[in-house]
């Protein structure tokens, strides 16, 4: 390891943490205010009805779905990272898993909202409990993404705990009385014995173990929302892990942004280092290809042998006065491109592989406005409509309102969050040098009699 | 409500003394029991009666239109039930529709919809490139299987025994996962304030589908309120080619509220069929091909307003030609 864990200390992040200056304080106004503006938007699509908004009577649900699925599906490649590197002590992760889990938890709070920004009666909302049908795929949905969520934000918890500590028992912390409360409060009195670390340990691994099989069906259960409807380009049966991959592929490219901004800003070089760029944007690469297959499957299979709703749902797709520029974007800048810059040589440094990623980000979502709008815009029977509002789909001020409060509240949370504690997880960093080995879940019994190879396979 | 039931009964046992045996014909029993409004809901003439001396005598007759019991329509969980022993169905004769839509006007006129709110509509159908188009109206198909019903999250839409399924604007949370779900793009949604109720409706239930709320899903509702009071849905009797029928299967009778017929046989000589059967939803309404019509598909069209026409260019054209699209 280029970092090894005994240089870092507190003390490198305590000056990040003390009082904020003015221009991080003109940077939360200016995000408060852009997040207040999303809410007054809210406020007059409640007050006035879904008319303010794009969508009508064939595209039902416009980009606020879109936004559903790109924003869940960033929070999945965070939970997953954390949580492996976790459970198979990768040394090499853990400067950027508080990154991902921030990203997690962020993209969670303000993506699973969206939904219900799709609700014509957002005061009838507890009728999801009061009579909730099990039947119904968005009933699959409230459980699994709330569990997935309280899931997340304990592991968020668990991984901030020791750094709690360290923060309370720093002396001469300059921050105010009511956070150093927070601290002694939020360390849970916390103080490094033997016994303390074990059982922090094992609760880091039980939350590890069962959020890697949530979030795999909370974003399974996702996609089913649509392909459970019988309608050209959704009712397909690779949708589940396609979406999987989809969510992994577009979290991994924004955490890479991520970990470029707060390298920049924090001046983290030592800690984020090409190291991480380099493994990352490996990652990146396999699961472009991987995406790149499964787009590929799904096409391939539509057009070859297209029944009519299929084929006129693929010609919109193509065609350049309808959704043909989207397509060629999403096909440009999730496939073509990535491959051109990271899969060769050439191109590849750290602030290209950030580029590449910020543009993989966007594609994703175009992908997922491409997948919804569509669809929705090509019913069995054709639409006939004279209001051109009816026959195609386009993106009111307030979900656009919306959507860039949604960005807003996700910048605002790391923003916050970095200021509360060190964005490097200064004590899971420190103990990397000393990992255990990770814990075999099973043993294989050896059926010979030779006993001496049993433990070496790890 | 008791009291207002109790009265409608005292008016009603007074009028089933007064005028004996020709009364009896007006309400059974089990409309006494239900306390439900039928003597309010009848109409009174005159009729010539035999008496046991052999001389004729006109009486007043109370002539209910209460035709299934309860005849109002019923409120919360018994609207949920349907009415036993029937199975509604209908059935579109393709080969008398000239898209006149009267249908769609007598609808929205009974149903007090906004002028753009269409819970029928008519489409232009043409089947394959060398195929004459046809007009195809198209209202909820009611499925034994329906889509929306299996998705909706908090049962607001739901199947009954009498094959209706129906929407609880109450209960609706408006997600619109039913009109995803919907392969015939039968249900709308409230997008803005509804137009307010003409009639005064003291309770809402789903029979009536009124008054409709903001933010909430809504669809043809097959009328059962109206069959309930013996008459046929609006869109059934306000067309003027009679090609609407509806009926009970049960029954085996349907009506477009001059003929009378066989279900079965209409569905067996005509060589009816349901559209799209290949989705699996089991459809109430069924079609009869539109052979032998009675009017050239263009008298439909040139009946429009011009901008109206333009709606149907591709489809007359190239919906189906692959090449022309």
């Amino acid at each position: 390891m280029e970092n090894s864990g005994v240089s870092i200390s507190i003390n490198d992040f305590v000056h990040n943490l003390e009082k904020p200056s003015k221009k991080w304080y003109l940077g939360v106004g200016v995000l408060t205010v852009i997040a207040l503006f999303g809410m007054y938007a809210l406020l007059r699509q409640f007050m006035e009805g879904q008319i303010i908004t794009g969508m009508r009577d064939n595209v039902v649900w416009g980009i606020y779905t879109a936004n559903f699925v790109f924003f869940m599906g960033l929070s999945y490649a965070g939970a997953l990272i954390s949580s492996i590197s976790q459970l198979l002590r990768i040394k090499w992760t853990k400067p950027i898993v508080r990154i991902a889990e921030l990203l997690t938890v962020s993209t969670l709070i303000v993506g699973a909202p969206f939904i219900l920004f799709c609700l014509g009666r957002l005061d009838r909302i507890h009728y999801l409990l009061l009579y909730g049908r099990i039947q119904s795929p968005i009933t699959w949905d409230v459980i699994a993404i709330s569990t997935d969520l309280v899931f997340c934000i304990a592991f968020l918890y668990f991984t901030h705990i020791r750094d709690f500590a360290k923060l309370r028992d720093y002396p001469g912390l300059n921050v105010s009385n009511w956070r150093k409360k927070m601290y002694r409060y939020l360390a849970l009195g916390y103080k490094g014995t033997k016994e303390q670390k074990k059982y922090l340990h094992q609760a880091h691994d039980i939350m590890a173990a069962i959020i890697i099989p949530t979030a795999i069906i909370a974003y399974s259960l996702l996609s089913l929302l649509f392909s459970m409807s019988l309608r050209p380009g959704w009712h397909s049966t690779i949708f589940s892990p396609y979406f999987v991959v989809t969510a992994g592929y577009s979290g991994v490219a924004l955490l890479i942004v991520i970990m470029w901004i707060y390298r920049k800003n924090r001046k983290l070089e030592t800690y984020i280092t090409n190291l991480h760029f380099k493994y990352m944007s490996f990652a990146l690469i396999m699961l472009t290809l991987i995406y790149g297959y499964f787009t590929f499957s799904e096409y391939l299979t539509d057009w070859y042998n297209q029944t009519e709703t299929y084929h006129q749902l693929l010609h919109k797709l193509y065609d350049m006065n309808q959704f043909g520029w989207l397509s060629l974007f999403h096909f440009v800048f999730a496939f073509v491109v990535p491959i051109i810059v990271i899969g060769f040589p050439w191109f590849r440094s750290i602030n290209m592989v950030t580029i590449v990623s910020l543009l993989i980000v966007i594609a994703l979502w175009v992908k997922r406005y491409l997948i919804v709008v569509p669809t929705l815009e090509t019913p069995y029977i054709p639409i006939q409509d004279i209001r051109p509002e009816y026959v195609h789909y386009s993106i009111s001020w307030v979900e656009w309102a919306l959507s860039i409060s949604g960005i807003a509240v996700i910048v605002l949370i790391f923003t916050i969050a970095s200021k509360w504690a060190p964005i490097i997880p200064v004590s899971e960093v420190a103990d990397a040098h000393n990992l255990e080995k990770p814990k075999l879940l099973f043993k294989v019994r050896n059926d010979s009699t030779i006993k001496s190879q049993e433990d070496v396979v790890v | 409500m008791k009291k207002k039931g109790n009265a409608n009964r005292r008016k009603f046992l007074k009028n089933t003394i007064a005028f004996g045996a020709a009364a009896l014909t007006a309400g059974s029993a089990s409309t006494l029991a239900h306390k439900t409004e039928a003597g309010s809901k009848g109409t009174t003439k005159k009729v010539k009666v035999l008496t046991t001396e052999g001389k004729v005598i006109e009486v007043e007759k109370t002539v209910s239109d209460c035709k299934i019991d309860p005849c109002t329509p019923p409120l919360g969980r018994e609207a949920r039930q349907g009415i036993p022993g029937r199975s509604f169905v209908m059935v579109v004769d393709l080969a008398r529709c000239k898209n006149a839509r009267k249908c769609i006007e007598g609808c929205q006129r009974g149903h007090n919809l906004a002028p753009d709110q269409e819970w029928l509509k008519v489409y232009l159908m043409r089947d394959h490139p060398e195929g004459e188009p046809y007009w195809f109206p198209r209202q909820c198909f009611h499925c034994d299987d329906p889509p929306c019903v299996k998705v909706c999250p908090v049962g607001a839409t739901f199947k009954r025994q009498d094959n209706i399924v129906l929407v609880d604007d109450n209960r609706c949370i408006g997600c619109k996962f039913c009109i995803v779900a919907c392969p015939y793009s039968v249900r709308i949604f409230n997008w803005k304030k509804p137009p307010e109720s003409k009639v005064p409706i003291e309770e809402y239930s789903p029979e009536v589908s009124q008054p409709a709320q903001i933010g909430t899903v809504s669809k043809c509702d097959f009328c059962p309120d109206r069959s309930r009071v013996g008459k046929l849905p609006y869109c059934v009797s306000s067309c003027p080619m009679g090609a609407l029928f509806f009926g009970d299967k049960n029954e085996d009778a349907v009506s477009n509220g001059t003929e009378t017929i066989r279900f079965s046989e209409l569905i067996k000589e005509r060589v009816g069929y349901r559209y799209r059967e290949e989705l699996g939803t089991e459809p109430n309404v069924y079609y009869l091909p539109p052979v032998e019509r009675m009017f050239d598909y263009k008298r439909g069209l040139e009946s429009l307003p011009e901008e109206k026409q333009k709606v149907y260019d591709d489809i007359i054209y190239n919906r189906n030609s692959k090449k022309n699209l």
